[in-house]
């Protein structure tokens, strides 16, 4: 089957004015195909630019040059690296999905709402997107008195489930996978490992930074090494 | 998001004396978005908001506002009626300062009853009941209906005008530093209710900011302005987190992490 991320001759790199403009370059001609239903990780060492280029395939960051593209759910084709900003926003509401490490908190909003809110992005009603995201959150184990509270007091493992079941909650054709077992326990570990299945056996396909291991050997179709561009003078 | 921008501005200009406030700005607006001009005191951007509500008249340039029908419309060329009406039916505008958007000696009620009767509605009962489930809406007790804004506080006042021109489901908001003035505290709660009920209704807003979380949290794209010019636009995190332009860097480099 054909890809869902095709991405090829990617550069970015940064100028930092405040610092006497020092380039630095990050990526260079870096390319990744992802078929549906392929978990790709990514490796390399720190600063090799791994993160980099997961934000750039969720629009975060811009490419200096090279394509970005995406399959979307109706089969029709985006380059993500040329997108409008309301172009990128609908790609992120129906075809990427991400999970970072680091919950942003709203305030005053409830775990089940931020998680239940890519479902409402689509249309779905609020009743239906609710439960959806409340049993994810039972899934991932947790306690249903914490669905109802602003994340911004809960653990760095509580706050990472809301963001796994956020990423999980609606069927992305592509899903970013930042460290998503960073700060978890084995049990729910497991949990984002059983999930991370599903998602390839309904044709998802992943890419993924996976410090853990086993955590890579139990998912990873294949992985992709990241090289450290050498420091410009 | 449908067919065309909701707002469109072109090459918009305004000089006071030899200072150029606003210096060639272009933007569009699309239907249910929300767009934070963002930049230091005297970049302009107020300025800018105040053409583009058709409160100042641009020297150069021209704002176009495409109604429910499909019409473009001239916002300085349609005549001031013809815009008042406009800025009380499909339009609201949230000042800074709630008391330039409120009237302080009437009741609270009465000020958001005020707008609902500006734009045609005529039955005492239904706007008293609709005045009362705003107040609520923005977390105004309801025993305190009959109440002048004067005796409440800076943020429950911001929170009555926000009631007041949300009432009438504008189609458009200008918002001009809506949490300016607050403590933080405030800041946030009024932040999150922006952000909800933008969200629930649908409406488009240009919100003008100096707070980049306040941007953060409420904008799909960022305008950031120097000088009377936008010097770098696009989507909100992009442009947090990948800023190009000297400008943006020192502007994200500057705020504080909490």
């Amino acid at each position: 089957m054909s890809w869902t991320l095709k991405a090829e001759g990617l550069a970015k790199g940064f100028t930092l004015h405040l610092q006497g403009s020092i380039e630095i370059p990050v990526l260079r001609d870096a390319a990744l195909e992802v078929s549906p239903g392929e978990c790709v990780a990514l490796s390399g060492p720190s600063g090799a630019g791994k993160s980099t280029l997961m934000r750039l395939l969720q629009g975060n960051y811009g490419a200096d040059s090279g394509c970005i593209l995406l399959r979307r759910p109706d089969g029709s084709v985006a380059d993500l690296a040329g997108a409008s900003p309301r172009e990128v926003i609908a790609l992120r509401r129906d075809t990427i999905g991400h999970v970072s490490q680091f919950l942003r908190v709203i305030p005053r909003v409830p775990a089940v709402e931020i998680v239940a809110e890519p479902l409402v992005a689509r249309g779905i009603s609020r009743e239906e997107a609710r439960a959806r995201a409340s049993a994810l959150l039972h899934r991932l184990n947790l306690p249903e008195r914490l669905h109802a509270l602003p994340p911004a007091t809960f653990s760095g493992g509580e706050q990472q489930r809301v963001n796994l079941a956020r990423g999980f909650v609606a069927d992305f054709p592509l899903m970013l996978l930042d460290e998503p077992t960073a700060s978890l326990d084995a049990a729910n570990r497991d949990v984002v490992i059983a999930l991370i299945g599903e998602a390839k056996a309904r044709g998802a396909a992943l890419v993924g930074i996976f410090h853990d291991a086993e955590v890579r050997d139990r998912v990873a179709d294949r992985v992709l090494e990241v090289a450290p561009l050498r420091e410009a003078a | 998001m449908s067919d065309g921008p909701i707002l469109s501005a072109r090459d918009v200009s305004i000089a006071f004396g030899a200072v150029r406030a606003v210096d060639g700005v272009s933007l569009d607006l699309w239907p249910g978005e929300v767009l934070a001009v963002v930049g230091e005191s005297g970049s302009g951007k107020s300025t800018l908001l105040r053409l583009l509500a058709g409160e100042a008249r641009p020297d150069a340039g021209t704002v176009l506002y495409r109604d429910p029908s499909g019409a473009t419309l001239d916002v300085h060329g349609m005549g001031e009626p013809a815009r008042r009406r406009l800025a009380r039916t499909e339009w609201g505008f949230v000042h800074q300062d709630p008391r330039d958007g409120l009237r302080l000696a009437v009741s609270a009620g009465g000020n958001v009853g005020e707008r609902l009767m500006a734009s045609g509605a005529r039955h005492y009962g239904d706007i008293r009941t609709e005045a009362a489930r705003w107040l609520e809406r923005v977390e105004i007790p309801a025993a305190r209906i009959d109440d002048a804004p004067r005796l409440f506080s800076g943020g429950m006042r911001q929170r009555l005008q926000i009631a007041r021109t949300l009432v009438t489901r504008p189609r458009l908001v200008f918002m001009d530093e809506p949490t300016g003035g607050l403590d933080v505290s405030v800041q946030a709660r009024l932040l999150d209710m922006i952000r909800a009920l933008v969200a629930d209704l649908g409406i488009a807003v240009i919100l003008v900011t100096h707070d980049i979380a306040a941007a953060r949290l409420l904008a799909h794209r960022l305008v950031v302005m120097r000088h009377g010019r936008v010097v770098e636009e696009g989507l909100t995190d992009r442009v947090l987190d990948d800023p190009r332009h000297p400008y943006t860097q020192l502007l994200v480099s500057s705020v504080l992490a909490a």
